[in-house]
């Protein structure tokens, strides 16, 4: 305890002595403002001096504020929280955060809305109902004192977590306000800030988390420790589809630690007294696979099948204008085909779960990104009424997507169920790589009718990809258009007289999901290449270019200018260096971002400037945004530079992080990033957009440095060497 | 029974000589800032530090870490927050968070051993993966905590 109470006092000191060398306004509120465990109090509504849901205040002032998102390293624990204090007129001092409960929002009617995390949305989707919170919580707050000084509330100020009687100095804490604040009903909800009156949004007020993450106390799902846990490590089927046919426990039986072996949903568990000695026994246990029809399936059948598609039946996903005559009047058409291969997520905390089974209730340890689908699986699986069930929310490892469905939880919860034990889940590295469900391969062919000018008159796209929503068996597609299968090409904002989007969803046995960015993330390489190679056949400066065909899109035309300023674009280069550019609007959000790469000798690429330039309407935590550009950055970077899975009889051939290679600091280029704010009605997303342009932006710039046009990702695989 | 060091502290186990240290400080101790990546020596979140040099404690065995000195992430700032963490914390380093105490293990060896590196100590020595791209603030990070660890 001593040690802990030294160790506050110096976050605390570090922080003000950060406040002038950092970009950011110091944060008073770093220390304590996040307990190391997130999750909250599962206790219905009115066991805690809470104003509303969102908000509880303690005698001592405290001012806890629930976020019903969760914290993968976004940022949310800190920028939800400040939107909420916004209204509140609380310091942040006084601040400290936890998720929400899902127990809560399942058995009280939802006062949380939808708590998953994922689409770039958690600001976007929630901004206002927790400004209404804030809100609300601070009328009542002043309606409380109020009565108590008999006045009427206008005459009472909010401020500093504090309600003053002006222009006495009389006030009442709130801490001392809540218990009666929390009775009060109002007439009628007060009205919420417009931007312009925004103090505390908009501040790069530094994250909550920060303190709990550099000690090593920040518990992740994986850190859970329960009294008489046991651990399981799981094999599932090498080939997506198979099934477990049999092993062989007398191999393993007499091992030190050994408790079971258990069949799970996709293959087979071992469980012993501790995670390294499962593992070892799994590693030693005797297991036959029945592949099923998928064992003669590899990557390049795949490739040759899209490509084959893009030639066959489609379906119609826009159609606008006369495509037919432009084509056919135009003075020259130009076509491309670009593929984009499968990738894995690979977050670095492994998927696990813990799971302790007992017959009426069921309690979870875990970081999910949908804990209220975390509830019912286990529910469905433990056979135990959802209200029973308990998701204590960590802190996620990286989620990606990846933690969007839980696999994971399904196998923990039968095991633990299996043994009446405590059960802690992980999957290894390998697991994770062969066992991901990836973002979807994909062959998209483009075609453009140029005009007399170079520029082009119509734009015809058609993509074969694979759908996620039929993988993830969340039934059929409406029309055989899925929105993200044809998003970044249904919403190209060049200006053309015609655009056409056909789309045919092909799915193999390989399981596909949502990939930071999503269907833009090939998209956005096919567009902002085919854009370039448009210019390059017009004989025009791809920065100009665009520029002509964004003529009428004031905001795209804003984030260009100031990306072309900001970036030097057009800069000399040194022999072998080059620069890129690309733009795209993904999420609300408008990134354009420029490169600059040097080519070696040996035909290696490397990145050395990244310059991005963000339009999201508005900014909550301008410090978040420069970490989640410079995040979607380096993850779209390790992607167009190494990323693929590859598939060969029927499985995947990577398998840890020596063939599924991640960019590392010696890859990492110089990110700065700036922004070209439109305000208005517009709130975009940030976590995904920052990654869609970086792929096109670097195979751009890397043609404009060697003439070689990359139209298959990842760079890796094309010979650039001289 | 296997004697080891570890923050200062001494610890008798009863296990395999062959279990690597990540897992004997995880799961034996309880000392779950040390986290598993890839089990395979190859992300450096597992970063701990053997008679002062960074070393991926997934890739050492119980048996051949007893008889040194073994800090961790939980041992590295105990007293005080390190130079490195203080950095970190002014830099806004993590994100998810999970990489990054391997990343400071690793800062704070290197660090140790260059009292003023270059971008190029850097590059060769900062190796570990983070999958949210922090690399940009770890670098500036790295220089900031030499500044502080030198004044």
């Amino acid at each position: 305890m001593d040690a802990l109470l030294t160790r506050r006092r110096f976050v605390v000191a570090g922080v003000s002595a950060a406040g002038g060398l950092a970009i950011s306004v110091a944060s008073p509120a770093l220390a304590g403002a996040i307990t190391k465990a997130p999750w909250g109090d599962d206790a219905p509504r009115g066991q805690r001096d809470e104003v509303n849901a969102f908000v509880a205040v303690e005698a001592d002032n405290r001012v806890v504020i629930r976020v019903a998102k969760s914290e993968m390293g976004q940022g949310v624990m800190t920028s939800l929280a400040m939107i909420v204090a916004e209204e509140l007129e609380c310091r942040l001092d006084d601040v400290q955060v936890e998720y929400a409960s899902p127990h809560r929002n399942l058995i009280d009617g939802a006062p949380y809305g939808r708590m998953g995390t994922g689409g770039s949305s958690s600001v976007r989707r929630s901004r206002e109902a927790l400004q209404q919170a804030g809100a609300s919580a601070r009328a009542r707050l002043i309606a409380a004192a109020a009565r108590r000084w008999d006045i009427a509330p206008a005459a009472c100020v909010a401020r500093d977590g504090a309600v003053w009687r002006e222009p006495s100095a009389q006030k009442f804490s709130y801490g001392e306000l809540a218990a009666e604040a929390a009775t009060i009903a109002l007439d009628a909800e007060p009205a919420i800030k417009t931007p312009d009156r925004f103090k505390l949004i908009g501040t790069a007020v530094k994250r909550f988390d920060t303190p709990v993450k550099v000690t090593g106390e920040a518990q992740f799902g994986i850190d859970t420790r329960l009294p008489g846990m046991v651990y399981a490590a799981v094999a599932q089927c090498p080939v997506f589809g198979g099934k477990l046919a049999g092993y062989d426990e007398s191999a393993i039986r007499g091992r030190r630690g050994f408790l079971a072996v258990v069949p799970v949903e996709g293959g087979v568990a071992v469980v012993a007294d501790r995670f390294w000695r499962a593992r070892e026994a799994l590693a030693a246990l005797p297991i036959r696979w029945d592949f099923g029809a998928a064992a003669t399936a590899d990557s390049e059948t795949f490739r040759a099948e899209y490509k084959a598609a893009l030639r066959g039946p489609m379906v119609n996903a826009v159609a606008r204008g006369d495509g037919a005559g432009r084509f056919a009047g135009a003075a020259r058409v130009v076509e491309a085909v670009y593929e984009a291969p499968h990738l894995a997520h690979a977050p670095m905390e492994p998927l696990n779960a813990t799971a302790h089974w007992r017959p009426d209730r069921i309690d979870v340890w875990m970081g999910t990104q949908f804990p209220e689908d975390a509830i019912q699986l286990a529910a469905s699986v433990g056979g135990v009424d959802p209200k029973n069930v308990y998701l204590h929310n960590a802190f996620l490892g990286g989620g990606f997507g990846r933690r969007a469905v839980n696999d994971e939880l399904r196998q923990a919860v039968q095991i633990s169920r299996a043994l009446g034990k405590p059960v802690k889940l992980i999957w290894t590295r390998e697991e994770d790589i062969q066992h991901d469900r990836y973002r979807p391969q994909a062959a998209i062919a483009m075609r453009a009718a140029l005009g007399a000018d170079g520029l082009p008159t119509a734009l015809d796209f058609k993509t074969a990809v694979g759908s996620i929503t039929r993988s993830l068996g969340w039934g059929k597609v409406e029309n055989g258009v899925e929105p993200s299968a044809v998003e970044g090409l249904a919403n190209v904002p060049y200006k053309v007289e015609a655009l056409n989007v056909d789309v045919r969803l092909k799915n193999t046995h390989v399981p596909v999901m949502f990939w930071r960015s999503v269907g833009s993330s090939q998209n956005a390489f096919a567009v902002e290449s085919f854009i370039d190679e448009l210019a390059h056949a017009a004989g025009k400066d791809a920065y100009a270019f665009r520029r002509a065909l964004l003529a009428d899109r004031s905001d795209f035309l804003n984030v260009l200018d100031t990306l072309a300023k900001k970036g030097e674009w057009g800069r000399r280069m040194p022999a072998g260096s080059a620069q890129g550019i690309a733009i795209h609007e993904s999420f609300g959000t408008i990134v354009g971002e420029i490169v600059e790469v040097t080519v070696r000798a040996g035909g290696e690429v490397k990145v050395d400037r990244v310059v991005a330039c963000v339009d999201c309407g508005h900014v909550v935590n301008p410090l978040h945004v420069a970490m989640q550009i410079e995040s979607g950055v380096m993850y779209g970077l390790t992607a167009a530079l190494f990323g693929q899975i590859t598939i060969r009889d029927g499985r995947v051939e990577q398998s840890n992080f020596h063939d599924y290679e991640i960019a590392r600091m010696a890859d990492a280029p110089a990110i700065e990033t700036h922004l070209a704010l439109s305000g208005g009605g517009k709130w975009g997303g940030i976590g995904e957009p920052g990654t869609p342009p970086i792929a096109p932006a670097i195979a751009n710039a890397v043609f404009a440095a060697t003439g070689k046009r990359i139209r298959s990702l990842p760079l890796k695989n094309t010979s650039l060497g001289a | 029974m296997i004697i080891l060091s570890i923050n200062g502290r001494r610890f008798e186990l009863d296990i395999e000589p062959e279990t690597p240290m990540l897992w004997v400080l995880r799961d034996e101790i309880g000392f779950t800032g040390t986290k598993f990546g890839c089990g395979a020596g190859l992300c450096g979140a597992c970063t701990i530090h053997v008679d002062g040099a960074a070393v991926r404690s997934c890739q050492l065995a119980a048996g051949d870490a007893a008889g040194k000195a073994i800090v961790t992430i939980e041992g590295l700032g105990a007293e005080r927050l390190h130079a490195v963490q203080r950095a970190w914390i002014e830099h806004d380093v993590p994100q998810c968070g999970y990489c990054q105490s391997g990343q400071i293990m690793a800062a704070a060896s290197l660090i140790a051993g260059k009292p003023d590196p270059t971008d190029a100590d850097i590059d060769a020595e900062m190796t570990n993966i983070c999958r949210c791209g922090t690399y940009p603030r770890i670098r500036a990070a790295v220089r900031r905590a030499a500044e502080l660890a030198r004044t």
